[in-house]
């Protein structure tokens, strides 16, 4: 990898970006043969790993946003790198595919016997719902969500570049962009849970869903964010720009948001174990048995407990090493909070649920999917300056610490 | 406490720019001053370590707290629900510890900010009604445009013409002299 320290570009990007492709179209290959085997399986483990993937652009164009509507200036040199994360949506778009094809796999209220009260199968619980599960309306929601994502992020990602060749202060055009940006943020990754991942089991639901996917988007780019980061460290690039009171801010984050990631899935739990109504607490004593408890035993003290312990204190933010392994360890437990969510939901062929039985078919997915998204960013990000070299509050920016 | 203390003399300097500030607070701390303070009307980045301030061991005094008030509140909730008032209610165990997770962070938060608020006032010898710095004129002026050093008299190397001709020697302008009570 070669590096200007002068213009700030990424003169040669090596092969890092082929060689993601290439691991992409390989892994995506092997799940296709996971398909050919066990086509609901193979569904639910893309849906795993396009939602994994998916809360790592969300979380850059999140970082991004907020950004811009504080008025920050110590992320101003991460800033480039998260608006490329979240410009890798249109990746999403192509992606999302499958998962029209899988819709009757995966998602039982769409199936039309379902609704049809002369079926064996009729479902009056599901049918009361109809108004909102039905297949027209999903994809008119997804393809709004998808539009609302890919439109902010690349209009992000346009006005950043287009300062770095005029050198105006755009505050106020990235204001207008990150407040409306913000709310309909909110709102589309809410709905967006509750389409695709909790009405897997449309019998269910939860009210603090969307803020619970909320906390992990958050967290999914953040670890991303760091992990890359010191790689580009490990090349000599961006060194001396993103300095250890900048990682130890994002590590800062990263240790709220794991609080904030526990309260909310902590709420969650607490609501419907409280009340213990059969309609609610399925969903949770399905996961604590049948196979699954193991999972959800590494998410309490993977995603939480030993997280949490490990990042208290200032010395550990601010300990480079430490705070890769943290990160790539936050970085597994997403996953395995998603696979947590959305793999118990699968049916077998004969209609009982799928139990816990972890193959190379599982991750082929997310090395697939991850690697397309990792060719994609990197592409978009050599293509110009990586961080903005001519933003006023860059200055500043590097010269921030910590007190 | 510093309510009842002897109020100590001070010797204030003044300097014109943070820059002079930072560099007065360097040359003091080599000089091994230790009951020296530095004044402006914002916060200065790196001035702790100019004055090569330590840490504020304010993160364990709030540590200690919330642990005493989390293991308080796990033993009360676990002994009025198993032995002092054991009721079974919905069904579930005695002791059913998710539903006192609210109450156990709650008394844990509260007993860390007690830690913070308390812990920050005996830190700060707080609460000081007056102090003899307040005495001078020209110190009214930290609070708008100009930057101080101020040596106490409690200092061990405080000497009176030595400090004057210390803080002169190092850029301080108008040393003012104030009595101690």
């Amino acid at each position: 990898m070669k590096f200007d320290t002068n213009t700030y570009k990424i003169t040669d990007s090596g092969k890092i970006g082929t060689v993601a492709l290439i691991l992409g179209v390989v892994f995506l290959a092997i799940s296709v043969l996971g398909f050919m085997q066990d086509s609901a399986h193979f569904y639910s483990n893309y849906l795993t790993a396009y939602i994994f993937w998916l809360s790592v652009a969300l979380g850059g164009m999140f970082i991004t946003m907020l950004h811009h509507i504080t008025n920050a200036t110590w992320s101003t040199v991460i800033r480039r790198i998260t608006e490329n994360m979240a410009a890798t949506m249109p990746v999403f778009v192509l992606l999302f595919i499958p998962i029209v094809f899988g819709l009757h796999e995966m998602y039982h209220w769409s199936h039309a016997e379902v609704m049809d009260p002369n079926s064996p199968s009729y479902d009056a619980l599901i049918h009361e719902k109809q108004g909102y599960l039905n297949e027209t309306f999903f994809f008119i929601r997804a393809f709004f969500y998808l539009a609302v994502w890919t439109i902010f992020s690349f209009l992000l990602r346009k006005k950043s570049v287009e300062q770095d060749s005029t050198g105006a202060d755009y505050k106020l055009a990235y204001k207008k962009l990150a407040a409306p940006g913000l709310i309909l943020f909110a709102l589309t990754t809410t709905f967006a849970s509750f389409d695709w991942m909790m009405s897997l089991d449309a019998h269910w639901f939860s009210t603090i869903f969307g803020v619970y996917f909320f906390s992990g988007i958050f967290l999914s780019g953040l670890t991303f964010l760091f992990v890359f980061l010191m790689y580009l460290r490990s090349q000599n690039v961006l060194g001396d720009v993103v300095t250890v009171e900048h990682y130890q801010d994002i590590g800062k984050f990263i240790f709220a948001f794991i609080i904030f990631w526990s309260y909310m899935a902590g709420s969650q739990y607490f609501l419907i174990w409280y009340a213990n109504l059969p309609e609610e607490n399925y969903w949770f004593l399905y996961r604590w048995g049948n196979s699954w408890e193991i999972v959800s035993m590494v998410l309490i003290y993977g995603h939480f407990v030993f997280p949490f312990l490990a990042l208290i204190t200032r010395a550990a933010k601010r300990n480079l090493k430490f705070m890769v392994f943290i990160s790539l360890w936050i970085f597994a437990m997403r996953f395995v909070d998603f696979y947590w969510i959305i793999m118990p939901t699968g049916l077998n062929e004969d209609g009982s649920r799928v139990v816990f039985d972890f193959t190379m078919y599982d991750i082929a997915p997310i090395i697939g999917i991850g690697g397309i998204f990792f060719w994609f960013f990197w592409k978009q990000l050599t293509a110009n300056a990586i961080i903005p070299v001519k933003d006023p509050s860059l200055n500043e920016s590097m010269k921030f610490q910590n007190t | 406490m510093g309510l009842f203390k002897k109020l100590p003399g001070v010797i204030i300097a003044e300097f014109d720019s943070t820059g002079s500030l930072l560099h007065a607070a360097e040359k003091m701390s080599e000089a091994g001053y230790k009951k020296y303070d530095c004044h402006s009307p914002f916060p200065i980045h790196g001035m702790d370590k100019a004055m090569k301030l330590k840490r504020s061991p304010m993160g364990y005094i709030i540590g200690t707290m919330g642990l005493i008030g989390m293991s308080g509140m796990v033993g009360l909730t676990y002994w009025t629900n198993t032995y002092g008032y054991s009721m079974v209610i919905s069904g579930k165990p005695y002791f059913s510890w998710q539903a006192f997770i609210p109450v156990i962070f709650a008394i844990t938060i509260l007993l860390s900010a007690f830690g913070a608020f308390f812990g920050m006032l005996a830190l700060n010898k707080l609460p000081q009604l007056f102090n003899p710095i307040f005495n001078s004129d020209a110190f009214a002026k930290v609070t708008n445009d100009s930057f101080f050093v101020s040596v106490e008299s409690h200092d061990p190397m405080y000497d009176e013409a030595k400090v004057k001709s210390f803080l002169e020697s190092i850029g301080g302008k108008n040393v003012e002299v104030i009595k101690g009570e």
